[in-house]
Formats: C-alpha cells, sequence, structure tokens
C-alpha cells in the first residue's frame, strides 16, 4: 500500500518537476535522485553521473550536499534531502521540505564515489560563468580524465570564448579521449597531438599510459609525441639549470663582491667578512621585529629599511676593525689573515651572545614570496629579485668606484699610495673608507641572503670560503672578474648536479678550481704587470 | 753516520727540551701505573689521555712550524693532513674489531654491513695489518702534500694564494668524508676501537704507553726539524721564506726545496693524527674542518714561529686553556677568548712567547756585552753587571 503509494508521489512528482524545472533531463535528474537511496556505492556512482549530466538547476547543490555528507534520504519514502545548518531542504525542489521524517540516513561515501563526485564537481564548473572556476575545472578534468566529463566539456569547449581556458578544456579533452577506446580514431590522433603541443611530463605521463590495445597508428603517433616531447623538456631542463645557475651565481657574487673590495682592490685579506654578512642578515631580523611589534603594516617595506641599516651597521664595524687592527698589519696578509679569523670568531660569539645559538626567522615580504611559471619552469619571486638586487649593487658600486670623487681617491691610493699620498690625499682615511664599504656591501649583502639562507650565528661561515675562491679565480682587483667568476662558478655548478650529485658536484667545481689556480696564479682576468712580488 | 750532525743540531734550549720529554715519558705513565689512586703525585687516566692529545697536537703544530716558521708556507689546511692519518690509524683499528661489532661481521666494519654494502672496498684491503697501516699514515698525508704541493709550488703560487686554495683542499675533503658512499663511514667517521696491537685500547697501560708513544714521536720529529732546520737546506728555507725571488735568482730551485718540507712537514702531521685516534677514540670528518686547521695556526704563533719549541709549547698552553675555559662556567667566552688571542697576538707578540724571550735574551747578552766592553776599556776587567 505504502509502496504504491510513494511510487505515486514520485511520479506525481516528477511529472510536476518536468513541467517545472524542464527542459532537458529532469527525469533523470530524478532518477539520479533516486540512486542515492539504496545504500548501494555502485547506485551512488550512477546517480552522481545522471545528476550531474542532467543540466538541472539543483544538480549543483545536490553534488555538493553529497560531498560534504550533508545529503540525507528517507529509506521509507525515497527522498533526498540537504540539510543545512538551520534546516532541510528537499533536494529536488530546492525549497524547505514540508515535512521532515524522523528517521533520515546519511548517504555514505567511499573513495571512488568521492572521486566520481570531483569529477561531477569538474564537469558542473565547466560551465560556470566564472572564468577562474572553468579553469580550475578543467584542470580537474585533465588530472582525473574522468569519461564522465566528456559531453559537459564538448559543450564548454563549444561556448568557450577566453583562448586560454579554450585550450585547457581541449587538453582536458584530449586527456579522456586517449584513454576512450570507443572514441573515433581521428579525434584521439587529435588528442595526441594536442598532448604532443601541451609538451610537459604531464602529458608525457597521459601519452604513457595509452592503453595497450590500441590501434599500431595511434600507439606510433603517440610514441613520436612523446620522443618530441622528452627532447623539448630536455631543453627546458637545461634552461632550468641554467637559471638556477644565474641564482646561485648571483648569491656568491653578492657574498663575494664586498670581499673583491676589501681583498682585491685593497688587498687585505678579511676572515671576518662572511660575519659582516651575517651581522647584514640579523640587521634585517631585528628591523623585522621592530616592525612586528610596531607596525606590522609596514612589513612589506622591512627589506628597504634593512638595506641601508644594514650598510651602515656593517660599514660602521668595518671601519672600526680596519682602525683599529688592520692599519697595524698593512703588508703583513697571513698576520692579517690570522687577526681577522680572530675577529670573525669573536663576532660570531657576540651575535650568539646576544641573539641566541639558534636559527631566527626573517620573513618573506609579500611581493618577494610565491612563483610563476615560464613555459616549463618555475621561477620564485625571491630569487628573481636577488638577481636584481645582485646587479644593481654591482652596478652601483662600479658606479660609485668610477664616477665619484671618493671612488677616484679610492682608486688613486690603491694602484699608488706614496703618489695619491702626495697628491693631498688622505690614505689613511681612504683606507678606512674603502675598508667600510666592502664590509657595508657585506651587509647588504646580507640582507638578500637572509631571505633564503638560514638566519644563525653561522651564516657567514657558508660563504667565506666560496667567497675568497670567486675572487681568486675572477682575479684579484677586477670587478668584472668577480662577475664572472661568480656567474660560471653558479652555472657550473648547477650543470654538475645532476650528474654528480650536490656534495659530488661541489668538491669537483673546489677541485677544479684547486687546479686552475695552479695554471692561473692570478685568476681569469689577471692585472698585467712586471712587478716581481718579493 | 747521521748521528753526528744531528746531536751538532741541538743547542740548549734542544737539550731542555729533549730531557722533558724522557723525563715526561718516563714520569706520567710510571706515575699512573705504579702510585695508589691515594698518592699525592698520582696522575689519573683521563688526565694521560688529555695530555696524549696535547702531545699529538703539539706534533701538528711543529709540522706547521716547519714550513710557515722557517720556509713562510703558510698552510691552512694541515688539519687534513692530521685527519687523513688519523682514518689511516681509524681503519686499521676497524679491521681489529672484527666480530665484536654489532653486527659481528669478521670483515666489514659496521656502518658497511648497515649501508648494504656487499664486500670491504678495495682500499679498505691491508689495513688488517699494522706495518701496511704504518706506511699509509705516512704515505697518503705525504702524497696528497707531494702531488699538491707540486702543482702549487711549480706554478709558483704563494702567500695567501696559498692558504685559500690549502683551505678550499681541506674543505673539499670534509664534504667528501661526510658522504657514506665515500667508504669512511659517513659523518659518524670511524670510532667504537676495541684493539690495537692486540692490547685493549680502553686498557690503563694501553693509554699510558700510547702516550709515552706520542712523546717519543714528539721527540723524534723535532730532532728530525732540528736537523733540516739547522742544516744548509734548512738555511735556504729561511732565504726563501725571506725573499723568495732572490733565492731564485741566485739559482736555486725554490719549488723543490719547499716541495720537500711541505711532504715532510704532512707526513709528521699524519704521524700525529694517527697517535690522536686510538687516545681520543673517534675519527671523524669534522677533524677536516678549515676552522681546526687555522686553529692549529695560532697555536704556533702564540708560542712563536720558527722556534720549534715554541710551536709545542703554544699547542700545550692553548689547548691547556681550551680544556680549562670549555669545561667550566666561562664555556660561552671561550670563542671571545680565542679569537681575542689571534688579534692580540699578532699586533703585540708578533715573535711568540718563545720568540720574544730570545729576542729578549739576546738584547740582554748585547748589552752584557757591550757593558763588559765599556768596563775592558776603563780598566775593570772583572766588573759584572748584578743580575
Amino acid at each position: 500500500m505504502r509502496m504504491i503509494r510513494d511510487r505515486l508521489v514520485a511520479c506525481l512528482l516528477a511529472l510536476g518537476l518536468m513541467l517545472a524545472a524542464l527542459p532537458a533531463n529532469a527525469q533523470s535528474f530524478q532518477e539520479g535522485l533516486e540512486k542515492f537511496t539504496t545504500d548501494s556505492f555502485g547506485d551512488t556512482d550512477d546517480g552522481i553521473t545522471a545528476v550531474a549530466t542532467s543540466g538541472h538547476a539543483q544538480a549543483g547543490p545536490v553534488i555538493l550536499a553529497l560531498q560534504e555528507g550533508r545529503l540525507a534520504y528517507d529509506p521509507a519514502s525515497k527522498r533526498v534531502f540537504i540539510k543545512t545548518a538551520s534546516a532541510v531542504i528537499d533536494a529536488a525542489t530546492g525549497q524547505p521540505a514540508a515535512s521532515v521524517p524522523a528517521d533520515l540516513k546519511t548517504v555514505r561515501l567511499n573513495n571512488r564515489v568521492r572521486r566520481s563526485i570531483e569529477a561531477a564537481i569538474g564537469g558542473l564548473n565547466l560551465l560556470s560563468p566564472d572564468a577562474g572556476k572553468r579553469l580550475a575545472a578543467a584542470l580537474a578534468v585533465f588530472k582525473s580524465h574522468e569519461a564522465a566529463a566528456l559531453p559537459a566539456l564538448n559543450t564548454a569547449i563549444g561556448k568557450e570564448g577566453e583562448a586560454r581556458i579554450k585550450r585547457a578544456l581541449e587538453e582536458a579533452r584530449a586527456s579522456v579521449l586517449i584513454f576512450k577506446s570507443d572514441a573515433p580514431e581521428t579525434d584521439r590522433l587529435d588528442a595526441i597531438s594536442t598532448l604532443r603541443a601541451r609538451g610537459d611530463q604531464e602529458a608525457l605521463a597521459l601519452l604513457a599510459g595509452l592503453p595497450a590495445d590500441a590501434p599500431a597508428n595511434l600507439k606510433k603517433s603517440a610514441q613520436d609525441a612523446i620522443t618530441s616531447i622528452q627532447n623539448n623538456l630536455a631543453i627546458w631542463a637545461s634552461v632550468q639549470n641554467a637559471w638556477y645557475g644565474l641564482s646561485l651565481g648571483s648569491v656568491l657574487l653578492l657574498a663575494a663582491i664586498g670581499l673583491a673590495i676589501t681583498f682585491g682592490v685593497m688587498g687585505v685579506i678579511n676572515m671576518a667578512h662572511g660575519e659582516m654578512v651575517m651581522i647584514g642578515a640579523y640587521v634585517t631580523f631585528a628591523v623585522q621585529e621592530t616592525i612586528r611589534t610596531y607596525n606590522p603594516g609596514l612589513f612589506d617595506y622591512s627589506l628597504l629599511m634593512a638595506v641601508p641599516l644594514a650598510f651602515l651597521v656593517s660599514g660602521a664595524i668595518g671601519i672600526l676593525i680596519e682602525r683599529s687592527v688592520i692599519r697595524f698589519l698593512y703588508g703583513r696578509p697571513l698576520e692579517t689573515l690570522l687577526a681577522t679569523w680572530g675577529i670573525s670568531l669573536i663576532l660570531q660569539q657576540a651575535v650568539r651572545t646576544m641573539f641566541g645559538p639558534t636559527n631566527r626567522e626573517v620573513g618573506n615580504p609579500s611581493w618577494m614570496s610565491g612563483a610563476f611559471e615560464i613555459g616549463q619552469i618555475t621561477i620564485t619571486y625571491n630569487r628573481l629579485w636577488i638577481i636584481v638586487f645582485t646587479i644593481a649593487v654591482f652596478v652601483g658600486l662600479l658606479a660609485l668606484l668610477r664616477l665619484t670623487p671618493i671612488g677616484l681617491q679610492m682608486r688613486a691610493v690603491t694602484q699608488n699610495r706614496s703618489m695619491a699620498s702626495s697628491m693631498g690625499i688622505r690614505t689613511s682615511s681612504v683606507d678606512a673608507l674603502t675598508f667600510g664599504l666592502g664590509s657595508g656591501i657585506a651587509g647588504i649583502a646580507g640582507v638578500a641572503l637572509s631571505q633564503i639562507d638560514n638566519v644563525s650565528p653561522n651564516l657567514g661561515q657558508g660563504y667565506i670560503i666560496d667567497s675568497f675562491l670567486v675572487v681568486v679565480f675572477g682575479g684579484v682587483g677586477n670587478l668584472w672578474g668577480t662577475l664572472v667568476g661568480a656567474l660560471s662558478l653558479g652555472i657550473a655548478n648547477k650543470f654538475l648536479e645532476p650528474f654528480a650529485g650536490a656534495v659530488l658536484g661541489k668538491i669537483v667545481i673546489l677541485v677544479m678550481i684547486i687546479l686552475f689556480i695552479q695554471k692561473r696564479p692570478r685568476g681569469l682576468f689577471a692585472l698585467k704587470g712586471r712587478a716581481v712580488e718579493a | 753516520m747521521i748521528a753526528g750532525p744531528l746531536i751538532r743540531s741541538l743547542d740548549r734550549g734542544a737539550t731542555i727540551f729533549l730531557t722533558i720529554c724522557a723525563a715526561a715519558t718516563i714520569l706520567i705513565p710510571a706515575l699512573n701505573l705504579l702510585t695508589p689512586e691515594s698518592f699525592f703525585l698520582h696522575v689519573p687516566t683521563y688526565l694521560v689521555a688529555l695530555f696524549g692529545k696535547y702531545v699529538c697536537y703539539a706534533i701538528l703544530a711543529l709540522s706547521i712550524d716547519l714550513i710557515w716558521g722557517y720556509c713562510g708556507i703558510l698552510s691552512l689546511g694541515h688539519g687534513a693532513f692530521f685527519a687523513l692519518g688519523g682514518y689511516a690509524m681509524g681503519m686499521y683499528l676497524m679491521r681489529q674489531i672484527g666480530t665484536r661489532g654489532v653486527y659481528a661481521d669478521p670483515i666489514r666494519p659496521d656502518f658497511m654491513v648497515f649501508l648494504n654494502w656487499p664486500e670491504l672496498p678495495v682500499y679498505w684491503y691491508g689495513f688488517n695489518y699494522f706495518a701496511y697501516a704504518a706506511v699509509m699514515i705516512l704515505l697518503v698525508p705525504g702524497l696528497l702534500a707531494f702531488v699538491f704541493g707540486w702543482f702549487a709550488f711549480r706554478s709558483r703560487v704563494t702567500g695567501v694564494y696559498l692558504s685559500i686554495i690549502t683551505q678550499a683542499m681541506t674543505f673539499a675533503l670534509t664534504l667528501a668524508f661526510f658522504r657514506n658512499n665515500f667508504g669512511f663511514g659517513g659523518n659518524n667517521g670511524l670510532t667504537d676501537f676495541k684493539d690495537i696491537l692486540g692490547f685493549n685500547v680502553q686498557a690503563q697501560a694501553t693509554r699510558a704507553s700510547l702516550f709515552a708513544a706520542s712523546v717519543i714521536a714528539l721527540a723524534i720529529c723535532f730532532v728530525i726539524c732540528r736537523a733540516v732546520v739547522t742544516s744548509k737546506f734548512g738555511k735556504v728555507l729561511v732565504a726563501i721564506r725571506d725573499a723568495e725571488s732572490r733565492t731564485r735568482f741566485l739559482g736555486y730551485r725554490v719549488e723543490s726545496y719547499k716541495l720537500f718540507v711541505f711532504t715532510l712537514s704532512a707526513c709528521m702531521a699524519g704521524v700525529a693524527g694517527a697517535l690522536y685516534v686510538p687516545q681520543v677514540g673517534i675519527i671523524n670528518p669534522s677533524e677536516f674542518a678549515p676552522a681546526n686547521s687555522i686553529e692549529a695556526v695560532i697555536w704556533v704563533a702564540v708560542g712563536g714561529r720558527g722556534t720549534l719549541t715554541g710551536a709545542v709549547l703554544g699547542a700545550i698552553l692553548v689547548n691547556y686553556a681550551k680544556t680549562t675555559f670549555t669545561s667550566g662556567m666561562l664555556a660561552p667566552y671561550w670563542l671571545f677568548m680565542l679569537g681575542a688571542m689571534f688579534v692580540l697576538v699578532t699586533l703585540f707578540l708578533p715573535r711568540g712567547i718563545i720568540g720574544t724571550w730570545r729576542h729578549w735574551n739576546a738584547e740582554r747578552q748585547a748589552k752584557l756585552s757591550a757593558a763588559r766592553e765599556d768596563g775592558a776599556a776603563v780598566g775593570e776587567p772583572t766588573a759584572r753587571p748584578a743580575e
């Protein structure tokens, strides 16, 4: 009796819906809903497909409710409801239910059903008016390559106006077609060429997954596509390596450029150079802490504030060291080396005492976080900014030495001290300023390196040997040599890494530099001269 | 035949030094082994091991003084030769463990079993024989120094450039030895030793003997160094230190002299490392760290470079200070002290302790003889200034 009545109600309801919501598949929507009430995963799965492809206005809310576990049914009446925080809604109409049965049961999910839900949501979103949602849906289908999404995809491709999304949609369709053995062969061939044009790792994986029972010419075409993509990827991998190398090279340059002044121009072996970098990084930390405490809104400008501060702090410490220790040791390079090593120990321990031995957190401002893609490579903003920053520092330093009066005096003193002195240049204060400049630039480098490295008292130790090698490799007393040295070491290192591994690659580089210095003891761009040293 | 020049090379300071060595060789093990613990002069075993460590550092300092003090080669990578000698000894000690390891493998050391190495690598062959290991202790550091020096000195890499590439060399070795697949135990290094020459390394008597052996090795190295620096060869080394180009123009093959003394010095550092390892019970890649090598240079600077005895004194003094300071409340300040030592010694005590003392002594002697001549002129031949 009751069953008959329910059926009757259902039929009436369906009829009503057909008249009301109409057009297409109210029938299939209703059938889909009923499938949810059987408490079988297989039926639920079918129900999702039926509802999703129905084009019914309620399809979206129903699928979403299902995903969130808010879809319930009454086993007796076979009606489906959506539970919300405030009310219970009749799934079929979208109106609050007039009477809610007592024993509502939630439609159960398993992983297979969840996958179908995701695909179905993808299919639903394909037609969304929001461009971002359409793109995301296309990408989701591309990932899942769910055959059920095909009709929706076809419709969406027909309607799509934006070229970027249309391409994503076509790629998604290709990803479905390639696995669909009952699709026409020409379509599948088109799918392969679409994927070939996409040309990335994911396309490669899809093509490699072509079913073994595919026709021969399809297989051949897929194979060609795979070869072409692999060649393409190899080229991109080199580009990526070159980019990483450039990035590492810029870091090395940044760390070494201050040393190129103190060691390269003045001839002072400053083993405390790394500590100047470390102090710059700690200045950044201190600036960020102050901003966090007093005015968090300025956080994005923290690095801009840290740069001049770090220059001043490190530069002042540099001048102090020059005045108190190094000036007594000019002409005794080995003693200078030992004394500055001692200073580096003192500075490290001082920072350890003040800030603690552990890593301190230095944040990325918003304009330095995130990444974007070019072709097949990802470029992070912090690396990009560091390269830009390095170029700026390099050019600025070059201009300072070439174009300003103090730069002229610095060059005069380093080239011929007694002559410069006779011309009325205060050589000792120029020495102090030059050393301060080199140290200050190390401090600026610390601001940049704090963005990509751990800020700890040992920060400088990691850079000191590399920096010396860069300066010696490039040729002492030559900023351009330092530039070429840093970039070539960075790039060589990154190209060796895939073959030799990170550590072995570094060892190989070290050994190569040692051998190189044997061959050309004065570096790549040695200053020409006839002097015989002592 | 060799004894003649050797004995002639010993001046008063050297004789005192060797006497102290002989006394230490006999007295410290005797006081450790033969006296009861309640005896007020009893030397506890941990102190014997500690002194043994200092003596090994002293040999390392001696080897640095030989090249830096007398030939002007500042090596910032001598810790590498020290560690290589240590690793050679460590490999011998590892092979002596046999089936007593955690995995009880008769051939492969524990870390190889742990890392699933199917068999012993070829370069580990032979290290079960002490004689072979002893040859390797001299050969490996010596060979590395020879090859490195041959390239470096032939192409006239001098001064700070040489210092920097020696530092790069030891840095490269640090990285290499940290790798597990390099076959030397990765960052754990070699440890858990049991026997040396059939004796338990932990035993009191073995420790006392190792100490005695270290002091004897120090004395031998000292005599060799004395013989080198007082010979004609040594005079050429000093000439190279003071004016390399001039020496070359005078017709000496500077690079051969440097190469010989650099290789000799590396062998000594290797011996120091080999004696060090059984006394501290471990060798790991941190021994290669560039900081260790620079620290060894400061021992020489504190004691006085170009004095040999000063290097030994400096190594023992600085390390004694390090032990004292790093074990107490002052531990956080040790690096300040060490750093200050680097700065103050280079600024105010460039000759080091022994060097300064000798300088004063020489000045006093000069004054004395000047005064005596003055006295003779006035006609008071017996006049002597009060001490």
